[in-house]
């Protein structure tokens, strides 16, 4: 029998959650062979090659990039997972959501402390580059997502706990430590 | 002396002085019952409704309402249940709680809550309000952004001539905590530290302070809220 398939990617997050999928240690060989890899950071496939059973997404989204790839992504697998606080509730990148976008970028790229050289007062606006939306949306909020794990990062524990039950089909271990918003 | 009345939690059999609240009551015999606008000391409000419990059958909460002899009081049933979760879920929803980047976490009343009753994600969709931070007041740093509205420092907090430092402004949805400008300049570090410790949320700081204990060894990191009651 074929194993299952997990993608993964990062949005609008800091790698953080990808750090805690490593965190698992040296379960990562137990895992290397229950399951199989497709498009993901963590093997640098860039595209999908098949449907996957699983997909792992941290952040939420903030550009037309993300809104795309978080579609893709629901395509191609079956489970789709909220993978931290930033694809749950947009998290720290949605600190700016009380803040008028043109002010964002105003504060990034003009007036900000650390600005330099940009006599042309110039906010980057090439059609390459993916389009800021409005504010920072939580991934459920995009695409239907079935499961959330909480944490910034959520614990290794967390996200060990939650791939194995979804790939033996098992209950799903919940101690009061794992489940943390930090 | 006060008279002993009879009543049962959940089909359990408790004792407890008549006239007491039902949330010091099942303390008393302990059984928590979760809490957020309460604060011991301090008159009940019943604002915030989590301490919703039933009472022969009727949601009363549990913080306003004295034990009676042979009162059947349910705490663990499902729709209890589910109104507590949702009520969790609305404050989440309803401010901006951005738990990674705050100083009471790991110490925070409503987020202990959440993780008692393992909210994985809100059911209701995030509203991101526009709330400001005030930091005018030269001890204490006031975050609308995280209050839930459970006036308890409006309730607890006085000067030493009993006037009150905080207050409501404004109306409806757009309502927040004020702190008395001229008072306030006053604010002895005890009363700032007091009205910290009152808040249940990250909504009132000490200015320049946070972020003092390490993860692993605050407050709810391993022990849920209520545990210490029901092991009492
Ligand atoms: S006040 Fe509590 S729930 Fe709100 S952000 Fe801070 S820790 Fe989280
Ligand atoms: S500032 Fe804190 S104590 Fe005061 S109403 Fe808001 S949450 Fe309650
Ligand atoms: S604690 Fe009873 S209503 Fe808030």
């Amino acid at each position: 029998m074929s194993k299952p398939i997990v993608a993964t990617t990062s949005l609008a997050g800091c790698f953080g959650c990808h750090m805690s999928v490593l965190d698992i240690d040296e379960r990562i060989l137990e895992l290397i062979d229950l399951v199989d890899f497709d498009k993901s950071p963590v093997n640098d496939i860039k595209k999908f090659s098949r449907t996957c059973d699983i997909g792992l997404i941290e952040g939420g989204c903030c550009n037309s990039e993300n809104v795309h790839v978080l579609k893709d992504f629901r395509e191609h697998c079956k489970i789709l997972v909220s993978v931290g606080e930033c694809a749950i509730m947009g998290g720290l990148p949605a600190m700016r959501n009380g803040i008028p976008l043109r002010e964002c970028l105003e504060e990034a790229y003009l007036n900000g402390p650390t600005v330099q050289n940009n006599k042309l007062k110039l906010i980057p606006n090439d059609p390459e580059i993916p389009i800021l939306l409005d504010k920072v949306y939580p991934c459920h909020e995009i695409v239907k997502m079935d499961y959330h794990l909480p944490g910034c990062p959520p614990r290794a524990d967390l996200i060990w706990e939650a791939l194995i039950a979804l790939v033996t089909g098992g209950e799903m271990k919940l101690p009061y430590e794992v489940v943390k918003f930090d | 002396m006060n008279q002993v009345v009879k009543f049962t939690i959940d089909g359990i059999e408790c004792m407890a002085a008549q006239g007491q609240y039902i949330v010091d009551a099942a303390k008393e015999n302990g059984i928590y019952i979760p809490t957020l606008c309460n604060y011991p000391g301090v008159k009940p409000k019943g604002s915030c409704r989590i301490c919703t419990v039933k009472v022969n059958g009727r949601m009363m909460t549990a913080c306003t309402t004295p034990v009676a002899e042979n009162m059947q009081i349910e705490n663990q049933d499902n729709e209890i249940i589910e109104l507590r979760k949702a009520i969790i879920e609305l404050l989440f929803i309803e401010g901006n709680h951005f738990c990674p980047a705050c100083e009471k976490s790991g110490n925070c009343e409503l987020q202990a809550l959440a993780y008692r009753y393992t909210m994985m994600v809100p059911r209701f969709p995030y509203t991101f309000p526009q709330r400001a931070v005030d930091a005018t007041n030269p001890k204490l740093i006031k975050d609308q952004n995280r209050c839930i509205l459970c006036k308890r420092c409006i309730r607890a907090i006085q000067d030493e001539k009993g006037r009150s430092i905080f207050a409501y402004h404004k109306r409806s949805n757009k309502v927040e905590i004020g702190l008395d400008p001229k008072i306030g300049k006053g604010l002895t570090d005890e009363l700032a530290q007091k009205s910290v410790d009152v808040c249940p949320v990250g909504a009132l700081l000490i200015r320049g302070r946070g972020f003092e204990q390490p993860i692993g060894q605050r407050k709810y990191d391993k022990q849920a809220i209520g545990s210490d009651i029901e092991n009492m």
